[in-house]
């Protein structure tokens, strides 16, 4: 296994160093503090600074903890900033595939819609946003937790509920299938909720690559899936360039 | 078979965006390069016309490039442009004279006052469907002759040229001083004040009035007609199209029926109504305007209720109280109460505009108690549009032969849930959001498709046009007549707030 990373060492020692005494720094404190060249020790703060990690006080120059520290344990991205983030690529998708698209986030236990955008069929339909999916029984739920967005644990405790004959509901089943999806990058849920629908998914993500959500499209097997219920290559494609465009938006470098 | 497109260019107030649009109304690429904004005095906004004519050549061969595509392949050009924008240049060299002078300039305030106090908008109201504001065109060119020295004269010569960012950007593209055409469509001419409403030739009476010599002006064309082919940037390509940006979005919403309306939710907010192939006079404070023409076929109408502070409200909310990292948030905060709590913003930042048309009204935060919390403001925040959209609506229904039954909204609040809830409650009608956002660009392309034949006739268009999203009214009529009531007293309490 490696080492220790260096700048990661040395940014764990500047947070620190903030969290003491009147926690108001100048860069030059910081770096004669910690025996740091004064471009290393910018680098550092820099980098701290675009994550949220670390505040500039605009006048007087000097670094202090940011407000995301304060809320590491719950979600940074904002709901409606996802939506309003990820309408263009939504619509397009809807567009190029002809399905409805949702976009979900974890929510107790559960996926919760906050984007909807209808089929392109110009069929009376209604906005799902606000209701909530099972996280284990969608492709938007499983993505959620393939990627580590939401825990497994609570949903293995409270007995997954079988919705039909296709749900996953043992632990094995259901571990098998988020190794799967982790490795294959999107996931799919055929027939596990209602009869006759499927939906597909692909995860959104944001600064430094965690999954803040999942984007996808559902609707009826038949237009989803080939006749022996696989989804459908050309669609899987275009879920997935739409995540990777919304992620890319939100900042994710290297998706 | 090679697939063809068509090229849409939407010259905006920030920024130029050139997109490319396929056969099913599908957005293909897009290249985008923004401008710089020049606030040489309080109050003067410019832009340079050469820069935006030399981003157009960064950009048109980008969204080419993105979808792999050649000019071969581009089937015809549309322009949406930024309106009223006044651009003066010399016919024989193509340079601008000086910055080109923006909408939200107000260096005619002064000169615009004296109009409508010793002429009335009647006058004005009779012609060109306008009372006079600073927005518009012919005020600038007769500030520009009173303040830039022998020009009024090289204008009478035929020297200098008169434009709107469409002309300006249609000249250069055929030629410039090579025999450049030297046009403007309707809906663009229907904004200087100097355009007769019914008969869409300039006006004799405001071209004396404003001491404008016709030399200098585009010859009026339809919205949609083969103007001639591009020998810049995109050669031998048709251009098909020129139309203000509301207009355009109007028809890329495709409002082709009376009655039909479009609101586009962005710093501020423009409502067009589709009123038929009669010029509507309002007498409830709205604006006639085209609509569109296509070809030969009748002019077709519209009203039009600008708001001027809608988002930029939420960026206020945002940036001065600093209670919101981005706007989107304000939904987030705005959901943490049930209701208002009895508070009411509205944000006359500089008077309000339709239906009021009150330059003497500031702004107000009425219904405050120690009860009221950062949600409420949220929420009053965002029900200020709500409510600014009804005043247009019902000054629409007064004055248009057809009530509203849907209202079709794009622009950027529309990612806003709990707003465009609070629109279709208000209104009492639909309201629908489509799957292409956007719609200046998208009508700017249906235009010029159109009239190459790209695609066959309104119908066709309409079959692409799709709902993305759709809001039903569900609020209590009581409720709502009460809510009403109380931002009209509102409205009240901001009027006459500044002392001439
Ligand atoms: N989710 C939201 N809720 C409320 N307001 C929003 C939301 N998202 C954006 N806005 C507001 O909408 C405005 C931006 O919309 P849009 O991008 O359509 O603007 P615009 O006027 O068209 O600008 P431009 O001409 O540069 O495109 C901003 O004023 C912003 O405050």
């Amino acid at each position: 296994m490696a080492g220790p990373v260096q700048s990661i060492e040395r940014a764990a020692a500047i947070l620190r160093l903030l969290a003491q005494g009147s926690g108001r720094l100048g860069l030059g404190e910081v770096s004669a503090a910690l025996g740091l060249a004064k471009g290393t020790a910018h680098g550092i703060l820099r980098t701290l600074q675009s994550v949220d990690f670390v505040e500039q006080d605009k006048e007087t120059g000097k670094y202090q903890l940011g407000a995301a520290l304060l809320h590491l344990g719950t979600s940074y991205l904002d709901i409606n900033e996802l939506r309003s983030r990820s309408i263009n690529w939504a619509d397009a998708l809807a567009a190029r595939s002809g399905e409805a698209v949702r976009l979900g986030v974890p929510l107790e236990g559960k996926v919760l819609i906050v984007h909807h955008v209808f089929r392109p069929d110009d069929t009376f339909q209604t906005l799902d946003v606000g209701s909530l999916l099972p996280l284990h029984a969608s492709a938007l739920g499983k993505v959620l937790l393939a990627f580590g967005a939401t825990p497994l644990e609570p949903v293995m405790e409270a007995e997954p509920e079988g919705y039909t004959r296709h749900t996953l509901t043992s632990h094995q089943q259901l571990g098998r299938a988020l190794g799967e999806i982790r490795e294959a990058g999107w996931a799919a849920a055929v027939q596990e909720m209602i009869m006759g629908e499927a939906d597909i998914a692909a995860p959104i993500r944001g600064q430094g690559g965690l999954v803040v959500g999942a984007i996808g499209v559902s609707g009826s097997v038949e237009r989803l899936c080939d006749s022996r219920g696989r989804p459908d290559p050309p669609l899987v494609g275009l879920v997935r360039d739409a995540a990777r465009a919304v992620s890319r938006d939100l900042g994710a470098a290297r998706w | 078979m090679v697939e063809r497109y068509v090229l849409s260019i939407d010259q905006g107030t920030t920024s130029t965006r050139c997109i490319l649009f396929d056969h099913q109304g599908r957005l293909v690429s897009v290249a985008q390069r923004e401008h710089q904004q020049y606030f040489t005095q309080p109050g003067w906004v410019e832009h340079d016309a050469t820069e935006i004519w030399a981003n157009l050549g960064r950009i048109v061969p980008r969204a080419l490039e993105n979808a792999g595509v050649g000019p071969g392949q581009v089937a015809a050009i549309g322009i949406a442009n930024q309106r009223e924008t006044t651009v003066l240049w010399d016919r024989r060299t193509g340079v601008p004279i000086g910055n080109a002078i923006t909408w939200q300039d107000t260096r005619t305030d002064a000169l615009v006052d004296e109009l409508r106090r010793t002429t009335g908008d009647d006058f004005f109201l009779d012609r060109c469907g306008l009372s006079p504001t600073t927005y518009f065109s012919a005020p600038r060119i007769r500030w520009l002759f009173d303040h830039v020295d022998g020009l009024r004269e090289r204008a009478e010569r035929g020297e200098v040229l008169f434009g709107t960012v469409e002309s300006w950007l249609i000249w250069n593209l055929t030629g410039g001083p090579d025999g450049g055409l030297h046009i403007t469509d309707a809906t663009n001419a229907s904004r200087t004040m100097l355009m007769n409403i019914r008969t869409l030739s300039w006006d004799e009476e405001l071209l004396g009035y404003f001491g404008v010599p016709r030399a200098m002006l585009p010859e009026i064309r339809p919205s949609a007609e083969r103007y001639g082919v591009a020998r810049a940037l995109l050669p031998d390509v048709r251009i098909g199209a020129a139309l203000g940006d509301q207009q355009a979005a109007l028809f890329g919403q495709t409002c082709f029926a009376m009655g039909e309306a479009k609101c586009t939710y962005g710093t501020g907010s423009f409502l067009l109504m589709n009123t038929g192939t009669d010029p509507v006079r309002s007498r409830h404070g709205l604006l006639t305007t085209v609509g569109y023409k296509i070809g030969d076929e009748p002019t077709v109408y519209a009203l039009e209720g600008p708001i001027a502070v809608t988002g930029s409200l939420v960026q206020w909310f945002r940036d001065r109280l600093g209670l919101i990292h981005s706007a989107p948030e304000i939904e987030t905060l705005a959901r943490t109460v049930e209701d208002n709590g009895g508070c009411y913003i509205v944000p006359a930042f500089s008077g309000l505009f339709a239906p009021h048309w009150r330059s003497d009204a500031r702004g107000v935060v009425v219904g405050l108690t120690s009860y009221i919390t950062k949600g409420h403001l949220a929420r009053a925040v965002l029900e200020a549009t709500g409510w600014q959209t009804r005043e247009v609506i019902d000054a629409m229904n007064a004055d248009s032969p057809e009530p509203l039954k849907a209202l079709k909204v794009d622009g950027g609040m529309t990612a806003n849930n709990l707003l465009m809830q609070f629109v279709a409650d208000v209104l009492d009608v639909p309201v629908v959001r489509p799957m292409v956002s956007e719609t200046v660009s998208l009508g700017a392309a249906y235009a010029a498709g159109l009239a190459v034949g790209y695609w066959p006739d309104l119908e066709g268009l309409r079959r692409n046009w799709h709902r993305a999203g759709q809001w039903m009214p569900t609020m209590d009529p009581a409720r709502r007549e009460a809510e009403y009531e109380n931002w009209r007293r509102a409205v009240e309490r901001s009027l006459g707030w500044m002392r001439s």
